[in-house]
């Protein structure tokens, strides 16, 4: 599988991304897993073509860099193209280190180009400032003004497009710090973990952490929740800022030093921690990097020991990119869903195709984004389900708005939303230890 | 008046319409990396009547234009020179009909082969041939190439699969060659006959319509490693003699399994073996079963190392995994690659693979061979890296000698990867003047300005009367920027 861990086909570990675009030959299997390249049949947004185009701005011949940046721009990061590629071509990295190129070089960057990095490092990046922004949100949908920012043009209608309303303050609270011991009653494993609980997926989805943590502790891990995470820094990757991306890298490496196991509920998060051996490019990297695991790779693994509540649903599982192409997890949601009593797994098109989330895409790139995300909606909905799991804020999100827009109420869930035994998921949870 | 760009923007909108010079380098080779070009522009329509629109302007502005898939090509079909624009047909993949009575399809020319087959696949049928690239190719370039794949031993090419076309021609009229309804009447001349394979430089067939297969009752599908290419051809010839057709009789050699089980389609092919063959039986179970015996004894008796058979599909799966990934596979060892197409008649296939790796040691390049067995169509690929000028000329001229080598065994340039830029300078070796001219009047009649996917298929006359004057390819490589 050409899970981006995996050394390149050719070429030193610390090949620039100049050398890794040689590992392209052309032959154009790629194309039929873009998204891009379907919904818009240009060979330029397509894998092979953008490869061709960053490969040709490394060698000198593109004369102006603007000119391919739309391309690029418009490209996902899904690495659908890196599980079809048979030459084990690492597209994310060329990528990512080709936007951080242009970022660094591009003169005509409008408003929005400058403006996102500095969101996402000044807002994002700090997570009391983030739930101060979220805060001011629901007050505002509460006094309905969050129509009239939109007519406003103070959010984006993108934005607004995508955007579920801010869930009430209980709901946004954060986690509890601190080491969590397994309740009273169940067998604890002598396993402990620690959680990490992302930037967005606080404010939008506190539930899935809390369920996260609950589901854990119910299985009778022990978990710790460090004070001192932050962001993963995904977002700021993929925006060509891999400095402050470092950063962020650079403090949960820190946070997380006296944990064996980082488990995460948030695919983009994972997949970025993932390659932090790579983002830092030392051996601190590397070693953060191998004890992360998805919380359904963890659950695999060690095996369920609470069997979780009854569910007389259809659902269909729709596998986040940075999940199935990112870190080669497909399985492992799968045969824990199979074990819900009452639940019925159904299969739907193309499982493993974006939604068009993509951290913040569909703010970027509407267009191309709706495009997709419609696709994926239509595709859910042919499945006949009674609802969609999927293990990412960002695709929960965004096949969320979609479903509701193709006038469909069915409900987006996380994986570990349904794997909640009986009693964590009705009872009072257990508080931190310290 | 409004430039020919601007035109054609009215004609399709601006996004419609790339002529950024930048973003023109994606569009600048196919799968045949040795020959880049950069069009002029490339327009993306979405309909017949905007393809007959676009060609109208470019025939009225005397601009040559080139008709482009999934650019997928391994001869620089698609390639267009800086003078031409690409005619993109990747957003016209509608299938517009499907008759599952009289079994056809009518489809758009950028449907993706593997997509048509997804698409009747429900009511038991399949749209038979299947090259490598079938999960991305376009139904329009196999016309335009007369694609084969590993099924065509038995099937047959494009060629026989296709039943009327819809073809803008080069001056933007719409003529239809074929009929969907039945035989040709006798006195009718075969024009979709000599469109098939005629790469793109006798028009743009629009509309397709092709024949649909009913999916056979059982398939099986077996897999025999041998420790010598020669045994494994022998075992070919020896199944093909008892008579058996098998759906596909596939040969991968030592350096292709190797290079596959590196890659995302490992296909637990055993790595150990100087050869895998495969070979699939399609037909009635007890047909088969009994086939299926006479191909194990026919791997026995050449001396077999192990052989193994798929029992379910997902095995199928994975037996031809392999297979149909070699090519990308080959990527990882090298930054380029050279896919060959040369022919053998069966019975010197042994002989042809002998005198390929003494060119390839002469030469001091890596060949690998990966070939549709059943009917001696070979593919050797070699290796290479693109930036090293010196090294593309050894390639180039040791794929020259190869192609010779096909012909001077009585086999043939090309099987299916047609002629394209890549072997204009091979031409020769197969055809005198007089050959070269009847084609050219041929084309002419189609083309008379010569302005549809110029410089392809075909050599300018006179240049085959010297094949000696060899590779004109080697010194336009040599004679080309070549970024370092």
């Amino acid at each position: 599988m050409a899970s981006s861990c995996e050394p390149s086909a050719h070429g030193a570990p610390a090949a620039t991304p100049y050398a890794r675009t040689l590992d392209c030959v052309h032959c154009g299997l790629c194309l039929p897993t873009c998204p891009t390249h379907q919904v818009l049949g240009v060979e330029a947004d397509s894998p092979r073509g953008r490869i061709y185009l960053m490969r040709a701005l490394a060698e000198g011949r593109v004369q102006d860099p603007e000119a391919i940046r739309p391309y690029l721009d418009r490209c996902l990061d899904c690495r659908a193209c890196e599980t079809a590629c048979p030459s084990g071509v690492r597209y994310g990295e060329i990528l990512e280190a080709t936007r951080a190129q242009l970022a660094q070089t591009g003169s005509k960057r409008g408003l929005a180009d400058r403006l996102v990095p500095f969101l996402l490092w000044h807002v994002v990046a700090h997570q009391t400032r983030l739930r101060a922004v979220f805060a001011l949100l629901r007050a505002a949908e509460l006094l309905g003004l969050r129509w009239l920012a939109t007519r406003l043009g103070l959010l984006p209608k993108a934005m607004a497009a995508i955007a579920p309303p801010v869930p009430p303050a209980r709901e946004r609270r954060p986690l509890p710090t601190g080491l969590h011991k397994p309740p009273a009653g169940v067998a604890p494993r002598g396993v402990r973990v620690a959680l990490f609980t992302g930037c967005i997926m606080e404010p939008m989805f506190g539930r899935v952490n809390r369920a996260t943590l609950d589901l854990l502790l119910a299985n009778g891990f022990e978990v710790d929740v460090p004070r001192a995470q932050r962001c993963c820094g995904a977002l700021l990757v993929h925006a060509g800022e891999p400095e402050r991306a470092k950063e962020l890298a650079r403090a949960n490496v820190a946070a997380f030093a006296d944990a064996d196991v980082v488990v995460n509920n948030s695919a983009g998060c994972g997949c970025a921690m993932k390659e932090y051996g790579h983002l830092l490019d030392d051996a601190g990297g590397a070693a953060f990097a191998a004890k992360c695991r998805d919380v359904s790779e963890l659950l695999a693994a060690h095996g369920l020991t609470a069997t979780p509540a009854r569910r007389e649903q259809k659902v269909a599982y729709d596998d986040p990119c940075h999940l199935c192409h990112g870190q080669g997890v497909r399985q492992q949601p799968r045969t824990l869903l199979a074990q819900v009593p009452g639940l019925q797994l159904v299969a739907h098109e193309a499982p493993e195709d974006c939604c068009g989330s993509a951290g913040i895409y569909n703010l970027l790139q509407p267009e191309t984004a709706d495009a997709i995300g419609q696709r994926k909606a239509e595709r859910l909905l042919r499945a006949g389900v009674d609802a969609v799991v999927t293990g990412n804020p960002g695709c929960m999100m965004q096949i969320r708005s979609h479903l509701r827009r193709a006038g469909s109420a069915i409900e987006v869930l996380h994986p570990v939303e349904l794997l909640l035994p009986p009693a964590a998921a009705s009872g009072p949870r257990s508080g931190a230890t310290r | 008046m409004a430039s020919v760009e601007k035109r054609l923007s009215d004609l399709l909108g601006a996004r419609r319409v790339l002529t950024a010079p930048d973003a023109l380098l994606a569009w600048e080779c196919d799968g045949f990396t040795v020959h880049k070009a950069r069009p002029r522009a490339v327009v993306l329509p979405e309909s017949t009547a905007e393809v007959q629109a676009v060609v109208r302007v470019l025939h009225g502005e005397r601009v040559p234009f080139v008709p482009r898939g999934a650019g997928t090509c391994l001869s620089g079909g698609p390639t267009a020179g800086p003078d031409a624009v690409v005619i993109d047909l990747a957003r016209m993949k509608q299938v517009l009909r499907v008759d599952a009575e009289d079994l056809f399809a009518v489809v758009q020319p950028g449907v993706v082969n593997v997509e048509l087959t997804a698409a009747v696949r429900h009511l038991g049928l399949h749209y038979a041939p299947d090259p490598s690239s079938q999960t991305v190719c376009t139904i329009g370039g196999n016309l335009a190439e007369n694609s084969g794949g590993p099924h065509c031993f038995k099937y047959g090419m494009t060629q026989d699969h296709v039943l009327d076309a819809v073809v803008v021609l080069p001056d933007g009229e719409i003529a239809r060659l074929g009929d969907a309804g039945g035989p040709r009447p006798p006195g009718v001349l075969d024009l979709l006959g000599v469109f098939c394979g005629s790469e793109g430089t006798f028009g743009i067939a629009t509309e397709i319509t092709v024949r649909l297969c009913r999916d056979q009752q059982a398939v099986r599908t077996l897999l025999a490693s041998f420790a010598s290419m020669a045994d494994a051809c022998r075992a070919v010839s020896a199944i093909v003699h008892k008579g058996l057709v098998p759906a596909a009789l596939e040969i991968l050699d030592r350096a292709t399994i190797q290079a596959v089980e590196a890659s995302v389609y490992r296909a637990g092919y055993p790595s150990d073996a100087a050869a895998v063959l495969l070979v699939e039986l399609d037909g009635p179970p007890d047909v088969i079963a009994e086939e299926a015996d006479e191909v194990r004894a026919a791997f026995a008796a050449h001396g077999a190392l192990r052989s193994e058979e798929a029992t379910d599909a997902a095995e199928r799966k994975r037996l031809w995994k392999g297979r149909k990934g070699a090519f990308g596979a080959m990527g990882r060892l090298s930054t380029d690659l050279y896919v060959l197409d040369g022919v053998v008649p069966r019975s010197a296939l042994e002989r042809a693979l002998d005198g390929i790796a003494a060119i390839g040691a002469r030469h001091g390049v890596t060949i690998t061979n990966v070939f549709h067995a059943g009917d001696g169509n070979l593919h050797p690929n070699i290796p290479f890296d693109g930036r090293d000028a010196a090294e593309t000329a050894r390639v180039v001229a040791a794929g020259r000698e190869i192609l010779q080598l096909c012909v001077d065994l009585g086999g043939s340039i090309s099987g299916e990867h047609g002629v394209g830029a890549e072997k204009l300078d091979h031409f020769g070796m197969m055809y005198g003047a007089a050959d070269r001219d009847v084609m050219a009047r041929v084309r002419a009649a189609f083309d008379p300005h010569g302005r549809c996917n110029p410089g392809k298929a075909l050599p300018s006359r006179g240049a085959c009367a010297e094949p000696a004057k060899w590779p004109q390819m080697v010194a336009r490589v040599l004679d080309a920027e070549r970024p370092q």
